[in-house]
């Protein structure tokens, strides 16, 4: 995998999503229920505003000196016996993992749930490398029996319901239980327990990195993290570059703001932090421990009015509040980072390209920004997006460009803009039934079928006016 | 041991913010600390029922006891639990506890208890993944969350508290603070005077779980299914 998942267009991708009624009804209970687990952490913990201001300059302070951060995160890791490699592509850090892989003769490599990973494509690098991959995360190892895309950044499974998940367990694995999502769990947890005692690598991601101390800290509920961790013999943590705060005070700012926001938990049951290689007289944890800083574009954000992008701490906040997301789920996306902050980092690390409709996929409420626990103006950058992708990438397609010459030459005209406005209840009557158009002609379409447009109103707005104004002068 | 690639990727990141390298950046000011403000001044006391009271929303169960009933409260809860093969935390807070003289006492009865050695090695490890629950001392507890905090070392293996179904934590009540920001606090503290962090703190709160089949909260995944706290009054 990489950033991009599926090759099929935005408009099919979008009718996907709405046709998957089961989608749409998990996903609209999904944000119900993680908004007001939010919304309830947050008030319970009070002063939820002077938290995100907190949050927003521990970011800005980090971004603004991540030179420094990471030579000191580094330096760290490596008195703690770690070995620290900066990639700046996604190959070079899947060639130093296989080079890894290939020293510690690995057949078998488990994973937590790491989104950077997913977005360097690192699991089909091993597979190549002739490793057994395992993701351990009982969302992540339905959806890679499945083989099928993450749509949520915290629970990546969510567009698929138990019926469908105790159906590939019958398949892939001889699973013979209900679907039970308790009896389904149970059954996860048997058959990885042995994948854990077996593996010879560990991989994880890193939700932040601290740099005073060298730690990488992984913020998890399920406790597989933590066999991937006491395990195998070898360690290798894979993190964004900006995945990092500067002490131990920072980080529990951070992971307060992000348990919170994530799934309204005033902490996950698991907030592991592991530093460098076992000690010697310690007998479980690493005895080979990698730190793999992946830049895949991110350095290309630092420095523009995009900046603050790179605050985020993955939580989905913006995703659980966005109404766009609810309607057309994850997939529609087209990024292994869907919803709002989806649609911002996804054309600064991938090009707008393949992705220049995903800030179009919003309807710049501004829920999202709202939800941020870290404040990033989210539907400020979607609406800075939109204007580099008409005015410098001049992506806007010929039939818009025309109308849009069109429109300002009519709405510039009075007199054709008199004349129309005048005509368009006769011109729209042959589509009208009861003061609604059901089924609009031409340009219409797009909108009518989605929902129903009134009928042009008898009276003119200005003749309306005209007549108030007289009858006020009365 | 070594670090591959700094240079030339820690120039260009100072490039695109538009300076030379920083060699020395000074501690921020912030221009707020609400952490600092939740549970300020609370009482000891205080700090054991709002523990108690999390407890009940972490699916954790809740017991207090003073040192003289350390061990019956412990016979009772394995006791409960069904369990006969016990792995628990080394160290000199056994003897001091008097758990040593429990454990010998459980052995004697024909419970299967294993004290994390590291001389042992590996073997620790597997008796771990057969054991049926896990006993260790919380360094620092956190009132707010509920969170057991374990520096992980040769006494208190990463495996005790994560492979057997049932995870018992003894909280001495000494060890109880408001949140997160005081555990903290004093590792950064202890980070500045030169005392490395353990290579593994585990914050634990309550038993493992997840919420990825269609929302639906499950109690016990790959950690622990069921937990145990024990407030110790005179610890």
């Amino acid at each position: 995998m990489s950033i991009k998942i599926g090759h099929k267009l935005y408009a099919e991708r979008i009718q996907d999503g709405l046709n998957n009624a089961f989608m749409r009804k998990a996903v609209s209970s999904a944000q119900g229920r993680f908004r007001s687990g939010r919304l309830k952490a947050a008030e319970e913990l009070g002063d939820w505003e002077d938290w995100r201001t907190l949050g927003e300059e521990i970011r800005s302070h980090t971004m603004e000196n991540l030179d420094y951060y990471l030579h000191q995160l580094s330096e760290q890791v490596e008195k703690r016996g770690g070995t620290v490699f900066f990639a700046e592509t996604a190959k070079e850090a899947n060639e130093y993992i296989q080079e890894i892989a290939k020293k510690r003769q690995a057949k078998k490599v488990v994973k937590s749930k790491s989104m950077v990973t997913e977005e360097i494509g690192l699991n089909e690098a091993l597979e190549k490398s002739g490793c057994e991959v395992v993701e351990s995360d009982l969302g992540e190892w339905i959806l890679q029996l499945d083989e099928d895309p993450p749509s949520h950044i915290v629970t990546p499974a969510l567009h698929k319901n138990k019926e469908q998940i105790r159906e590939t367990f019958r398949k892939k694995k001889g699973y013979t239980g209900s679907d039970d999502p308790v009896e389904l769990a149970a059954f996860a947890r048997e058959q990885l327990r042995q994948d854990f005692l077996e593996a010879d690598i560990g991989v994880t991601g890193c939700n932040f990195a601290v740099a005073e101390s060298g730690a990488i800290t992984l913020v998890t509920n399920e406790g597989n993290a933590r066999m991937v961790t006491s395990l195998p013999d070898t360690q290798i943590s894979v993190m964004g570059m900006e995945r990092i705060v500067p002490t131990w005070e920072d980080l529990e700012v951070v992971v307060s703001l992000l348990t919170r926001a994530a799934v309204g938990q005033k902490l996950t049951s698991y907030i592991t932090a592991l530093t460098g290689t076992r000690l010697e007289d310690e007998v479980d944890g690493p005895e080979d421990f990698h730190l793999v800083i992946v830049d895949n574009g991110r350095s290309k954000i630092l420095g523009t009015e995009f900046q603050s992008a790179l605050h985020c701490i993955r939580c989905a906040a913006c995703i659980n509040a966005c109404p766009v997301y609810r309607h057309v789920g994850g997939h529609s996306y087209g990024s292994i980072y869907p919803g709002p902050i989806g649609a911002v980092l996804t054309p600064l690390l991938d090009g707008y390209d393949d992705h220049k409709d995903l800030p179009y996929a919003s309807t710049l409420c501004a829920a999202c920004t709202e939800a941020c626990p870290v404040k990033i103006p989210l539907h400020e950058h979607l609406i800075r997006h939109r204007e580099i992708i008409v005015e410098r990438e001049k992506m806007t397609t010929k039939a818009e460009k025309m109308m849009m010459m069109g429109f300002a030459k009519w709405a510039s005209t009075p007199a054709a803009y008199k004349l129309s406005t005048k005509m368009a209840r006769t011109t729209l009557k042959p589509w009208t039934k009861e003061e609604y158009i059901e089924k609009g002609p031409g340009p219409m379409k797009g909108w009518t079928e989605q929902r129903d447009f009134p009928a042009p109103s008898k009276e003119r707005f200005r003749d309306w006016y005209q007549k108030r104004e007289q009858r006020s002068d009365q | 041991m070594a670090i591959h690639n700094r240079e030339a990727f820690l120039d260009n990141l100072a490039e695109q913010l538009g300076r030379s390298r920083k060699m020395k950046v000074e501690p921020p000011l912030y221009s707020v600390h609400p952490q600092e403000r939740v549970f300020q001044g609370a009482t000891q006391e205080e700090l054991v029922e709002k523990l108690e009271e999390q407890c009940k929303i972490i699916h954790t169960s809740f017991m207090r006891t003073d040192l003289e009933r350390l061990g019956d409260r412990l016979r009772s809860v394995l006791l409960n639990y069904d369990v006969t093969k016990v792995v628990g935390a080394g160290g000199s807070r056994n003897e001091a506890t008097g758990l040593t003289n429990f454990y010998q006492e459980m052995q004697s009865e024909g419970y299967d208890v294993h004290i994390w050695d590291e001389a042992k090695g590996r073997e620790n490890v597997s008796f771990a993944e057969r054991a049926g629950a896990g006993i260790v001392f919380s360094d620092i507890t956190l009132a707010e969350s509920g969170t057991v905090t374990l520096f992980n070392d040769r006494y208190n293996g990463r495996s005790i508290s994560l492979l057997p179904e049932t995870f018992i934590a003894i909280i001495p009540k000494s060890t109880l603070v408001p949140r997160m920001t005081q555990a903290s606090q004093l590792i950064h503290e202890e980070e500045k005077k030169g005392n490395l962090v353990p290579s593994c703190v585990s914050f634990v709160t309550g038993p493992s779980n997840s919420a990825d089949i269609e929302m639906n909260l499950i109690v016990g995944v790959h950690g622990p299914v069921k937990a145990t706290y024990i407030i110790v009054d005179d610890l």
